[in-house]
């Protein structure tokens, strides 16, 4: 049975795509292109609002499911390509040609995520995690000046090795299991005895291998060292789209193939719970420690995304199934604290970045010590800035406060209290070198007293995210209840 | 209750702070008058709750309760009981009282006022909040004003002190947070009110109970601070403007203690388990702290030390567990909220106006600043225990509290040891006072300036409250002892 009316936002957002790349070709005035990119968007993420709360259905034999789950990401999705591509424009007007390709490929890469958080098949999960990937290594090199290209080349190679890592970890799965769905994964590994599964060290080396192929895209330790060179080469936008889009692509795959075709039997799920736990442990600290002495702006927020990652890892630590029989909070705080945590997370990170696009386009330059006294010449942009990086830390009233207390909840609920001792206290180090961008800018003095302006479009991106990052840690009532129905999918 | 008196208090401070930040071409004096009326306006509407406060009952009053975050069971849950109430109005009346004396900050008014006012509202929040997770919001929000006004407004090495200020903070929240979420998950609830009173019958955990103790309490230690957590506030305190080290010894250090006395209600068996090792450190800390506090020669260090001893009287009270000792402890924290709080307002008058704060160079000052000498000593005599200030009702509540406690075995020579504390005290405040104010007149100092008009009128609201609690201390007593009753009623005595 095909309904293709369950495809309705990937179809539209295709069909941007193309007609953006067919408008670019008449258009003169380029500013078009965004805006038709955002009604794109838009009617795409109202088709997805429909469907919400349409239960759990199935396309092409299994391979997409549509369900809340994959919704939740859909919607996610559009929000981070919506603010990028707003973002953008500034900064895309300084391009002679290619302007619409870059909007394509930005909705192109949107269109791969929203895939990825769909499929429950191995093949479309390499599929759509290609058609992200070839679109993100092209805009990364955009702007073909030696560090981006360089930056383009050292995504793309290593890239191409995860995919194989991680191709060649799906082939052990099909070996040993006969089965690419991820339902019927799990029902041959439930049919294997303990010993059996033992008995056949390739399907854990595949489990492994696996987890190294999606470590690569979420930039979880040590899967991490293209980072750095990538966010600082790459146009600034487009750092902002790989810090959020792809990290929350890469955990909803993660999330989705580990729970539905490894969930059970509930000893495969601590161990590889375990094994999550230890790369969130390390990434975390790695990361915040390597972030330390950083002066270039987007390297420091590269290595923060590490360690970001490693605090979203304690939530996918916390995800397997076992819960003590006496337990009376929500079942799936794990996952549900995953999800709000990349909600936030995504908004924080965009917001910082936008900040930062505001910045750098008029100072030309990413070093922290260039944002002196940023408070005397841009108050807006410093404050928000300044909100975004104190979400970052994780302290109120911003959206990251939240994201922690509740993803570590899910983690203590788990037993995993030596894990959230770990991941606090690395919360105390991050503070030392996001209030370091802080104090450079409340406290130093100004190298110059122009004032930095920024386009209509930045401002309305920056209002928006600040606005969600305040929103959500407030009143995060609301997101947490979504994040709970779309994590509801997963309890059998 | 119709009219939500808390919320009130908590958050026109916070209005204020929005108002003075985004709204612009404010005048610097309309910045200072609206920061004053806005802080004005809720000491009134506390010190009203005080008189209203019905003194018979242990209950939680003046409570606002709204669902929050139904997904992890949150509520905005506010109230005070004896034991919050005293801490309330102590918030109160230091952040009207600091708006005075912040009256000629010139240096970006805008913002300072704004920080001012929010680091207010976080504070008094903390003192309200019954839901564990409001709590730490507030508790975590005081630490960004805090490092704005210290490492902007400061003197010295202010970037160095605000940095460690906000390192040791979060070093401790962070151990907070880990037993909030621990007790969370081990009874479901983050009410206090309904974890202290389900006691740990609610508790059904693997998890042993004295881990979850221990960890709240670091966070608690951090703040109040305990022997060996406290180096970060003679830094901090040193370098802070004027004001906002009255607010920073006058109710932040304050959050500790409080904090303290929740985490007693919550645990008291295990308090009582562990409360011989807090009652060693207590004393360690009256008398390593006092010890350290003669050496110095800053002025402000001197007194940032001082509160360190005193801040051992209140880990005494709390940990003797008995219920005059608690009665003590809170009203210690009170009294030395004021009685701090106008030590260093009067040490940042000296310095302003002498342009040193270095002990060895100041002298003689008396006959210059005769208003400042007169009160300085005041509060100096409030600070070592001169009956008839609120100083000598404290401590006295805090020894005889702890000599007669039953609930630890041994206090008694733990109360002994700290009793000398006292006598230190009595040095080093007498020493410091002869060595700023009297000796032989220095001609370097012919010009320098006594207290204009409103700097007489603090002081006086100062001293006022100081020997108005002294000379009838059931005043607070009453209130404090309503509030100690049910944590008496949990420790089974």
């Amino acid at each position: 049975m095909l309904n293709f009316e369950l495809l309705a936002p990937e179809l539209t957002l295709a069909a941007t795509a193309v007609v953006v790349i067919l408008l670019d070709l008449g258009l003169k005035r380029k500013w078009w292109l965004a805006a038709v990119s955002i009604l794109g968007l838009v009617v795409s993420a109202g088709f997805a609002i429909a469907m919400w709360g349409g239960g759990s259905l199935a396309l092409f034999n299994n391979m997409l499911a549509v369900d809340n789950f994959a919704i939740f990401f859909k919607l996610l999705f559009l929000v981070i390509a919506a603010l990028v591509i707003l973002a953008s424009t500034g900064y895309v007007a300084k391009f002679k040609r290619f302007q619409g390709e870059y909007y394509a490929l930005v909705l192109l890469a949107a269109l791969g995520m929203m895939l990825m958080a769909a499929t429950a098949e191995l093949i479309s999960i390499y599929l759509a995690l290609e058609l992200t990937s070839i679109s993100l290594y092209i805009l990364v090199g955009f702007l073909k000046d030696p560090k981006s290209t360089e930056a383009s080349l050292k995504y793309l190679l290593l890239g191409a090795v995860a995919s194989a890592v991680l191709l060649f970890g799906m082939a052990l799965i099909f070996g040993f299991t006969g089965q690419t769905q991820l339902g019927e994964i799990a029902r041959s590994l439930q049919a294997m005895s303990l010993s059996g599964v033992l008995a056949s060290p390739g399907l854990i080396a595949g489990i492994v291998l696996m987890v190294a192929g999606f470590g690569f895209k979420i930039a979880a330790v040590p899967f991490h060292m293209w980072v750095p060179d990538v966010y600082e080469g790459a146009p600034t936008p487009i750092t902002a789209y790989l810090s959020v889009g792809s990290k929350a692509a890469g955990f909803a795959v993660i999330l989705r193939v580990f729970y539905s075709a490894f969930g059970m039997p509930h000893w495969l799920s601590l161990d590889w719970g375990l094994l999550f736990a230890i790369l969130a442990a390390v990434g975390m600290t790695l990361g915040n420690i390597i972030a330390l002495p950083q002066t270039n702006i987007k390297r420091m927020l590269g290595y923060s995304s590490i360690a970001q990652a490693g605090y979203l890892l304690v939530g996918m630590a916390s995800v397997h199934i076992f819960l003590p029989a006496s337990s009376y909070l929500p079942s799936v705080t794990g996952q549900s604290g995953l999800l709000f945590f990349l909600a936030s997370y995504a908004l924080t990170n965009l917001g910082a970045f936008i900040a930062i696009i505001a910045i750098s386009g008029k100072l030309d330059s990413d070093l922290i010590s260039d944002y002196a006294g940023m408070a005397k010449r841009a108050p807006v942009l410093a404050l928000a800035l300044t909100l975004c990086l104190i979400s970052l830390i994780g302290m109120p009233p911003a959206a990251g406060f939240m994201a922690k207390f509740y993803i570590f909840s899910g983690a203590v609920q788990q037993g995993l209290l030596w894990l959230v001792i770990i991941a606090v206290i690395n919360s105390v180090i991050s503070a030392y070198y996001y209030l370091r961008v802080v104090k450079v800018m409340w406290m130093d003095k100004p190298a110059s007293r122009a004032k930095v302006p920024s386009s209509p479009a930045l401002r309305v991106a920056l209002a928006l995210s600040c606005l969600g990052v305040l929103l959500l840690g407030i009143i995060p009532g609301f997101v947490m209840k979504l994040a709970q129905m779309a994590a509801q999918v997963f309890v059998f | 209750m119709d009219f939500n008196y808390l919320s009130t208090i908590i958050f026109l401070p916070a209005l204020g702070a929005v108002i003075i930040a985004f709204i612009p071409g404010l005048s610097n004096r309309a910045i200072r008058w609206l920061a004053a009326v806005l802080t004005f306006i809720p000491l009134v509407l506390s010190v009203y709750l005080f008189a209203i406060f019905d003194r018979a009952s242990g209950a939680i009053q003046f409570e606002e309760k709204l669902s929050w975050i139904p997904a992890i069971n949150a509520n905005y849950h506010l109230g005070v009981d004896g034991i919050s109430l005293p801490l309330v109005i102590l918030m109160a009346l230091l952040g009207f009282l600091v708006v005075l004396i912040s009256w000629k900050v010139d240096l970006r008014p805008k913002e300072y006022f704004a920080w001012l006012l929010l680091l207010e509202t976080s504070i008094l929040g903390v003192f309200c909040s019954l839901d564990l997770l409001l709590f730490f919001l507030f508790w975590e929000i005081e630490v960004i004003p805090m490092y704005f006004l210290i490492s902007i407004w400061g003197t010295g090495r202010r970037e160095y002190s605000a940095v460690k200020y906000v390192v040791y903070t979060l070093f401790g929240s962070a151990f907070m947070l880990a037993g909030i979420l621990s007790l969370y998950f081990a009874t479901g609830s983050l009410s206090m009110v309904d974890i202290a009173l389900g006691g740990l019958a609610m508790v059904q955990s693997v998890m042993p109970v004295a881990a979850i103790f221990w960890l709240l309490l670091i966070g608690f230690a951090v703040k109040l601070p305990v022997f060996p957590l406290h180096t970060w506030l003679p830094d901090a305190h040193t370098d802070a403007p004027t004001a906002v080290s009255v607010v920073l010894a006058g109710a932040l250090l304050k959050m500790g203690g409080y904090g303290m006395i929740r985490v007693v209600s919550i645990f008291p068996q295990v308090a009582q388990q562990f409360a011989i090792i807090l009652i060693v450190l207590a004393v360690v800390n009256v008398l390593y702290g006092a010890a350290v506090t003669l050496r110095q020669t800053d002025l402000k260090r001197l007194i940032a030390y001082s509160s360190v001893s005193h801040m051992g009287y209140v880990l005494l009270g709390i940990f003797a567990l008995g219920q005059v000792s608690l009665v003590g402890a809170t009203m210690q924290m009170f009294s030395h909220g004021v009685i701090t709080g106008l030590l260093f307002a009067m040490a940042g008058l000296v310095m302003h106006n002498s342009k040193e704060r270095d002990l060895r160079k100041l002298g003689g000052l008396a006959r210059q600043m005769p208003v400042i000498a007169v009160v300085f000593s005041v509060a100096g005599l409030a600070s070592l225990g001169l009956p008839t200030t609120s100083g000598f009702a404290a401590e006295f509540l805090v020894f005889v509290g702890s000599f007669t406690s039953a609930a630890v075995v041994g206090i008694k020579l733990w109360t002994i040891l700290g009793v000398l504390g006292i006598v230190i005290t009595a040095g080093y405040i007498l020493w410091m006072l002869q060595r700023v104010f009297y000796g032989p007149p220095q001609d370097k100092f012919n010009k320098v300036k006594d207290a204009d008009v409103l700097e007489r009128v603090y002081m006086f609201v100062f001293v006022v409250v100081i020997m108005g609690v002294g000379i009838y201390p059931a005043i607070l007593t009453d209130v404090i002892k309503a509030g100690v009753m049910p944590v008496m009623g949990l420790l089974g005595g």
